[in-house]
């Protein structure tokens, strides 16, 4: 016998949430507890008095199970809204990600080269490296991170997907 | 304004919130409350034997009720014990709220002595839960707690209180009404969902009413409406395992229960239907059997008040997200404002009786044994006759399903048992809390000899509050479903489904101040139930029946409705190895 598997599609979902401990566990929880994926997460709150905080998450999966997952989401007693911007209309999506490199000579020279045309910038630098902070779709900084895998990748840093709908209205 | 312990808030919420009785186990991180109940002799504490044991009377208190079930352990091991109950409340939507004590604040963390992660273990299994840090806030939320297991989809939510917040002191007043920032269940239905139904529900040719346990949790006038309902469109009836009694086992448009042991009748109709109203039901895998044989010819509109229920497992053509009282309400409304006649459905009830026919739920009787069927029967007439307001709990397995099959239910809240979590060791402190919610009724716990033994302990319960309860016993020295499943799947090979070192339940009975009673064979078996009935204390019966019935008719796991076997000459012995992966 084996499991057979279904096809999956991205989804970047966006929700907000009352600032309260334990949410974060909530949210990750449900995702472990049945079985849907989490490709990234960001929290942070966005209000001034500290009382919601926004989490986008990206997942993927077939669409029944992303309804799933978004009705889930929306019966947890501090969830307020979630949406899905991927169904919602067109979004802006970025990530920042740290991408530390090291070299001598024309390797050196060849990262500065293709951080522009990235349009990365240096934040850090030593005689043999950079700390290049790239923002972008989760795509570019794939592209970006594998080039300078190429080259001399130390490490990197990435801070997941953040993503609003595009427009003058709120979700 | 006078300041009051974090300890004596909890008990004027209480007060405030009309509770009445408390199922619960003292323990160090819990002192403080007990000591404030003390001062408290209106609220009615029961000293359970067991943590598990208070979460299964608290939910038997509910169901039977319609009250939300209260709970108060200690930290630690009184919280841990307490999560089987808490999951199984989850499971079958039952309105629980659970009180556990915890250690002091400035030892959360430490792995200090009885310390457990209560919020974070009980995080899943509940509907909502808190660790409430400061007594100030905690009348808000002992009130929300509330305001949240009662409300939208019923569930059990946990407050886990820290041992200092239970004697500092805050200002206490009771709280407004919950105004809550985010939870807003939706009730009401939107009426264009309610116009296709009822337009839908006109024009079917083969409707059926597929309904479960949110019927019984929208309260006794979800079940009124139901039937008026069923009564204006003349279509016929099912009920999931939960759901049972919202229409009259004895109604003229009654099919049965539907699913892996449901009636033939019940299982054909909903395959052969052309028009399903789910109501409060969720489409679970007892119910549904193989998913691409399920009801393949069917529209299907579901009503239910949690919207994660719809497109679940099967997918719907109409969605109503609403409390099934309030929508089956705007349906009769609408039916009889557009002036709807029920349809000539008689080929359809034709066909129905041709299933009927098949007496699906018969058994055949050798008068040497007590089938266990005619045991149930036999209670079923027996309960009958007294006029007596009768309430049936009972334990999992084999007895349970035929105490389903085979007692009929006529009004809602008198059946409860555990579906969704299928926890053996429920029934009977189940049994003690719906006893004391309901003194004067008859409350029978129907069990297994497996499966009484997981709670057995709260025998001392029963004794020690005079609660009159019956455990009915069918005795067949096996975990009966167990070792069927065994018979079907692996060719009889019985790995530890024999109950082996029984105890003696009458001398059991005895030593705990009950009234023990066997019934060895047939001819007992009347006079049996009678004297159990007749008794006014606590009684086990232990009930001897036929060691290796098998509990029919049974759609096999991952077999489609029309597969079901009526019985054992039916079953071939193995299963592929897809259908042995099931559960």
């Amino acid at each position: 016998m084996h499991i057979q598997e279904e096809l999956s599609q991205r989804h970047v979902l966006s929700l907000t949430v009352s600032n309260e401990a334990g949410i974060l566990a909530r949210i990750a929880g449900l995702f472990t507890a049945r079985g849907y994926n989490i490709d990234s997460l960001t929290v942070a709150d966005i209000t001034p008095d500290h009382g919601v905080s926004r989490i986008t998450i990206v997942t993927n999966g077939p669409p029944k199970v992303i309804d799933q997952i978004i009705a889930q989401l929306d019966r947890l007693v501090p969830v307020h809204k979630v949406t899905d911007l991927t169904e919602s209309g067109p979004f802006v999506e970025r990530e920042l990600a740290l991408v530390k490199v090291s070299g001598t000579g024309e390797d050196r020279i060849e990262a500065l080269r293709l951080a522009d045309v990235f349009r990365a910038k240096v934040v850090d630098t030593t005689i043999e490296s950079f700390i290049f902070e790239i923002t972008g779709t989760t795509d570019k900084v794939d592209n970006f991170v594998g080039l300078m895998r190429q080259i001399g990748l130390v490490e990197v840093g990435r801070t997941g997907v953040v993503g609003l709908i595009r427009g003058k209205e709120a979700i | 304004m006078a300041e009051k312990s974090g300890a004596d808030i909890l008990v004027e919420c209480l007060l405030d919130l009309g509770v009445e009785v408390v199922f619960g186990y003292p323990g160090g991180a819990v002192l403080p409350i007990y000591d404030a109940l003390f001062n408290h002799p209106t609220i009615k504490h029961v000293l359970v034997r067991h943590e598990q044991g208070a979460t299964h009377m608290a939910e038997g208190y509910a169901r039977s009720t319609g009250k939300p079930g209260v709970v108060l352990v200690t930290s630690g091991p009184g919280a841990t014990n307490a999560v089987t109950g808490i999951t199984d409340a989850l499971m079958d939507s039952i309105p629980m709220v659970v009180i556990t004590g915890q250690v002091p604040t400035q030892l959360i963390g430490t792995d200090a002595f009885q310390e457990a992660d209560t919020v974070g273990i009980t995080r899943h299994c509940t509907k909502h839960n808190y660790l409430v840090k400061d007594p100030a806030k905690l009348a808000g939320v002992i009130h929300e707690a509330f305001h949240i297991a009662t409300t939208g989809r019923p569930g059990p939510v946990v407050i886990d209180i820290p041992k200092n917040v239970q004697i500092a002191t805050a200002p206490y007043k009771r709280p407004a009404p919950v105004a809550h920032a985010s939870y807003h269940p939706q009730t009401k239905a939107d009426a264009a969902g309610i116009d296709v139904a009822v337009e839908m529900l006109a024009a079917a040719e083969r409707p059926v009413f597929y309904t479960g346990g949110g019927v019984i949790n929208s309260g006794p006038e979800a079940s009124t409406l139901l039937r008026e309902l069923a009564a204006l469109t003349g279509a016929p009836v099912t009920s999931t395992l939960m759901g049972l009694g919202a229409y009259p086992a004895t109604g003229p448009q009654w099919l049965g229960m539907l699913g892996m042991h449901g009636t033939y009748e019940a299982n054909f109709a909903m395959n052969k239907a052309d028009l399903i109203i789910c109501v409060g039901a969720r489409f679970d895998d007892r119910v549904t059997g193989r998913l691409d044989a399920f009801a393949p010819n069917s529209r299907k509109v579901h009503i239910d008040i949690d919207r994660s229920s719809i497109n679940k497992i099967v997918d719907v053509d109409v969605a109503i997200v609403a409390d099934v009282g309030s929508a089956m309400a705007d349906m009769v409304a609408l039916w009889k404002a557009r002036g709807h006649e029920a349809a000539d459905l008689s080929a359809w009830w034709a066909q129905i009786e041709g299933w009927r026919a098949k007496k699906s739920l018969g058994y055949a009787e050798d008068g040497a044994e007590i089938m266990p069927q005619r045991a149930i029967a036999d209670l079923y007439s027996a309960c009958t006759a007294t006029g007596k307001d009768v309430i049936i709990t009972t334990e999992v397995g084999q007895h349970q399903m035929w105490a389903a099959q085979h007692f009929g239910f006529d009004a809602p809240n008198k059946w409860l048992t555990s579906g969704g979590l299928g926890t053996m060791g429920y029934g009977f402190p189940a049994a003690i809390g719906a006893q004391m919610g309901n003194p004067d009724s008859l409350v029978i716990c129907v069990a297994g000899d497996a499966s009484i033994q997981m709670n057995i302990q709260e025998m001392g319960t029963a004794s020690q509050y005079r609660l009159p309860v019956k455990i009915f016993i069918l005795n067949n020295e096996y975990m009966g479903m167990v070792r069927q499943w065994q018979e079907l799947t692996y060719q009889s090979r019985y790995s530890n489904s024999y109950s082996d070192s029984l105890p003696d339940f009458v001398k059991l009975a005895e030593a705990y101040g009950w009234t023990g009673i066997r019934i060895e064979g047939p001819d007992d078996l009347e006079s049996g139930i009678r004297a159990m009935i007749d008794t006014p204390g606590p009684v086990i019966v232990d009930c001897r029946v036929a060691k290796l019935s098998n509990c029919f008719p049974m759609i096999p796991s991952g077999a489609a409705h029309t597969d079901m076997l009526l019985d054992p000459s039916q079953v071939k012995g193995s299963m592929t190895d897809e259908a042995k992966a099931l559960v």
